[in-house]
């Protein structure tokens, strides 16, 4: 693994490579998405439409081991050769970290002093650093975070300091059973909502000898508002060579804030959840682009995504979005993806997946040329604007 | 008639074909996988045609509730919502008579039934059937017949045969697109020899672009079946495609190959994948179990679908039940193996070696040389030589 990492303006927002795989596949440019899934592939989107997705964009795949609690057992994964060979994705690069916002929750109440606890369909289940090691041993993530006690904004200032020195046993735990002493390895950092935690977390980690940092405890009920100041005291502390992971950032919003403060990398549970919903985005993708006179009407008339179950588009022949490249919008139409979510039909939630993932690796690409056009803060600041002015308005498509 | 039926192989009954539909070139004997709502569950269309689909299904009766036949037409047809480049076949609707509707009340004008979206009694008339498919537009459209119980007996029967080929009269009356849909006449009468020939006869007399064997696959004994199947492929004409309606057991399409049938549709390839069974050529693989946790062989070795080439069943196992990919992958490779036992079939008559396949289908199904004895009397009826096959 390696990360070139540069700073176009004089933001904290940073534009990085990110070399992975010894060197074969080209660079992932970051800030970028780390595409969620369920136990190695997207929800619902197998191998061969995978490639329909953007490349190198791509890419990056994230993977919650605890996913695999149940089975295979870690035997059967390391003999089928790990996480890459078993989902069949042998050309893109997995990052783990152990919790997601869908199948492997944090439960901070029954997390002890022997491990981390996760709340999964299979029930609650204690996960220690070694259990944790031997899964990432077995599936051989390209990156993996280390495991963390991630506590909520409204724990005790004591639990809050526990978290903190639990989870910097449990990094020197795992780097003790890395093979690789490491070199995968982004050290956890949690802390809460407290800014002195944060940092304290922050520091401990820089000295340990990682390759990069996952911020975790983030989306665990702190304000949008603090968050920004949590975000910049902990990669304040962060060297500025080495990578920054954040997890359960996933609004375009809160992307732009991460990015304002830093971040490399983002996993989102947005899609799938968006997904589920029926829901596609459609917020434009070149705002810098654009005049001011279609800035206007987008910001009147347009919204930032469409739910397709509404009768609205019961007729509509057009695609999602107009000129968009994904597979879903060269071959469908929103009256065919209504019809295939009133009778409730597999396909709905897959073409709506495709659709919905290659839309926002297109909003990470919109926001890197913005970083390279030194235009970072003016984009974040449109893209705001045209939420809320849609926010104001009554619409009839959401 | 939009059709062109081009037999390029045949061993005895058995055939292989060439059927040129108005939207793409189908090789038989095929299997027709259901879209029943304008989908395949679970399948991208790109997907479906890397698997070698020609053809699909979609029900009328589905259609017509959701999203409706006007909308269908207004938005330029089935292909064009659903953006299907290749073949469609659309049913009458007369089957959901059985399956679905028990409150469905057949007279002679048509079916009555509730609807289940609203609760309104609608009818549901041959001409009405036509007039929807007309809408829809599929390359294959199926006239109204009036669908019985195999199991039942007695005069119900007799009635209902005479009653489909009135029905189909009204069917050719009512179809308004005769230069670019093929209306197909079905062939009832239960298990009676008799009345299947009497229907034979009659749809026969009215010159249709082709011909389904129905009111099979519902639950009658299999050597009765056969007989069915037999019989009307005995007595239907050479240059038409024959479709036995409601078959998509493995098996069944191959007794019914060797009997001369062309076409074949069911729901179960899909339907067993979303429980979590494979077909494979031994059988079936049940997915869900225990034993396959820490399988890492692929669902199939000698299967070449991207699902066998990349995935062990035990990250199958993993995802079945619990993760719509569980099916996804299942239908995948389901699918796969009906259009690779379609394409075997037309590719070994074609090159002169169906009793070979025939025999190789059969050792590997039932390796202990178990044969049942229906597919034996039926393959001495098809005079295909299966003896090494038997063991005692």
């Amino acid at each position: 693994m390696r990360f070139v990492v540069s700073k176009p303006s004089a933001g904290k927002a940073r534009l990085g490579a990110l070399y992975l795989g010894g060197g074969v596949a080209p660079p992932v440019e970051t800030p970028a998405l780390v595409v969620p899934t369920r136990r190695g592939l997207p929800s619902f989107i197998p191998k061969d439409l995978l490639e329909h997705l953007p490349y190198p964009d791509s890419l990056l795949l994230h993977l919650s081991p605890i996913h695999f609690m149940e089975c295979p057992s870690t035997k059967t994964i390391k003999n089928i050769g790990g996480v890459h060979q078993m989902v069949g994705l042998q050309d893109r690069f997995f990052i783990a970290s152990p919790s997601d916002s869908v199948e492997s929750l944090p439960e901070y109440g029954g997390t002890n002093k022997l491990g981390a606890t996760f709340e999964t369909p299979y029930g609650r289940r204690l996960v220690n650093p070694k259990d944790y090691m031997e899964m990432i041993s077995a599936t051989g993530p390209d990156l993996w975070a280390s495991l963390a006690d991630e506590v909520p904004a409204w724990v005790t200032e004591k639990r809050s300091k526990l978290s903190i020195d639990r989870t910097l046993k449990w990094l020197d735990d795992c780097l003790s059973l890395d093979q690789e002493k490491g070199a995968s390895t982004l050290g956890a950092v949690v802390g809460g909502a407290s800014i002195e935690n944060r940092k304290k977390c922050a520091t401990e980690v820089s000295m340990r000898n990682v390759s990069g940092f996952w911020l975790g405890g983030f989306g665990l009920g702190e304000n949008i508002e603090e968050r920004s100041a949590l975000l910049d005291a902990v990669t304040d502390i962060l060297p500025e060579e080495k990578i920054r992971f954040v997890s359960r950032l996933g609004l375009p919003e809160e992307v732009l804030q991460g990015v304002a403060a830093g971040i490399d990398l983002f996993d989102s549970t947005y899609i799938f959840h968006l997904t589920i919903g029926g829901f596609a985005l459609v917020f434009p993708l070149d705002i810098l682009e654009e005049t001011p006179e279609a800035r206007s009407r987008n910001s009147s008339g347009n919204c930032t995504k469409i739910n397709l179950r509404a009768t609205i588009y019961r007729k509509d022949t057009s695609p999602i979005v107009e000129k968009c490249s994904c597979y879903t919008c060269q071959n469908h139409t929103r009256a065919y993806l209504n019809h295939l979510l009133n009778v409730h039909e597999m396909l709905a939630q897959i073409l709506l997946e495709i659709h919905n993932t290659h839309h926002y690796l297109g909003f990470f690409r919109s926001i890197r040329r913005s970083l390279q056009q030194q235009k970072f803060e003016l984009f974040r600041q449109r893209f705001i604007e045209s939420r809320r002015a849609h926010l104001t308005e009554a619409i009839p498509c959401s | 008639m939009a059709l062109q039926f081009e037999v390029m192989g045949r061993f005895n009954r058995a055939r292989a074909s060439k059927l040129i539909l108005p939207h793409f070139v189908v090789q038989t004997p095929m299997f027709m996988p259901v879209g029943t709502q304008g989908t395949i569950k679970g399948l991208t269309n790109n997907q479906l045609e890397d698997i070698g689909c020609q053809i699909i299904l979609g029900n009328t009766y589905h259609l017509a509730l959701r999203p409706g036949a006007e909308l269908i037409d207004e938005l330029g047809g089935l292909h064009k919502f659903m953006n299907w480049k290749r073949a469609l076949l659309t049913d009458s609707g007369g089957f959901q008579m059985v399956s679905l509707l028990h409150l469905a009340d057949i007279t002679e004008e048509g079916v009555t039934f509730q609807s289940p979206v609203d609760g309104k009694p609608m009818l549901l008339t041959p001409e009405e059937s036509i007039q929807i498919q007309n809408k829809i537009g599929a390359d294959i459209i199926m006239a109204l017949d009036d669908v019985v119980r195999t199991t039942i007996t007695g005069p119900r029967i007799e009635e209902a045969m005479y009653r489909t080929l009135r029905w189909m009269d009204r069917c050719i009356e009512a179809h308004k697109r005769p230069d670019v849909q093929n209306l197909f006449g079905i062939v009832q009468g239960g298990l009676d020899p008799v009345l299947r020939d009497i229907c034979v006869r009659g749809l026969v007399e009215r010159n249709l672009p082709g011909y389904a064997i129905g009111g099979l696959a519902g639950g009658e004994d299999k050597d009765s079946f056969w007989r069915v199947v037999a019989q009307c492929t005995a007595a239907l004409p050479e240059d038409k495609p024959r479709y036995v309606m409601g078959v998509g057991y493995p098996l069944d399409i191959v007794v019914c190959s060797a009997l001369g049938a062309d076409m074949y549709d069911c729901v179960y390839p899909t339907r067993t994948a979303r429980f979590g069974s494979a077909l494979v050529p031994e059988g079936v693989l049940k997915l869900k179990h225990n034993a396959m946790a820490n399988d890492e062989r692929p669902i199939d070795s000698t299967c070449s679908c991207m699902v066998c080439k990349n995935y062990s069943r035990a990250y199958i196992h993993s995802l079945i039940t619990r993760d719509a990919m569980g099916s996804q992958l299942l239908s995948y490779h389901n699918l796969s193996y009906m259009m690779r036992l379609s394409k075997d079939l037309h590719t070994s008559i074609v090159e002169g070696r169906f009793p070979e396949y025939v025999r190789g289908f059969l050792r590997t199904q039932f390796p202990k040389g178990d044969v049942p004895q229906w597919v034996c009397n039926a393959m001495e009826v098809a005079g295909i030589d299966i003896s090494p096959c038997i063991l005692d």
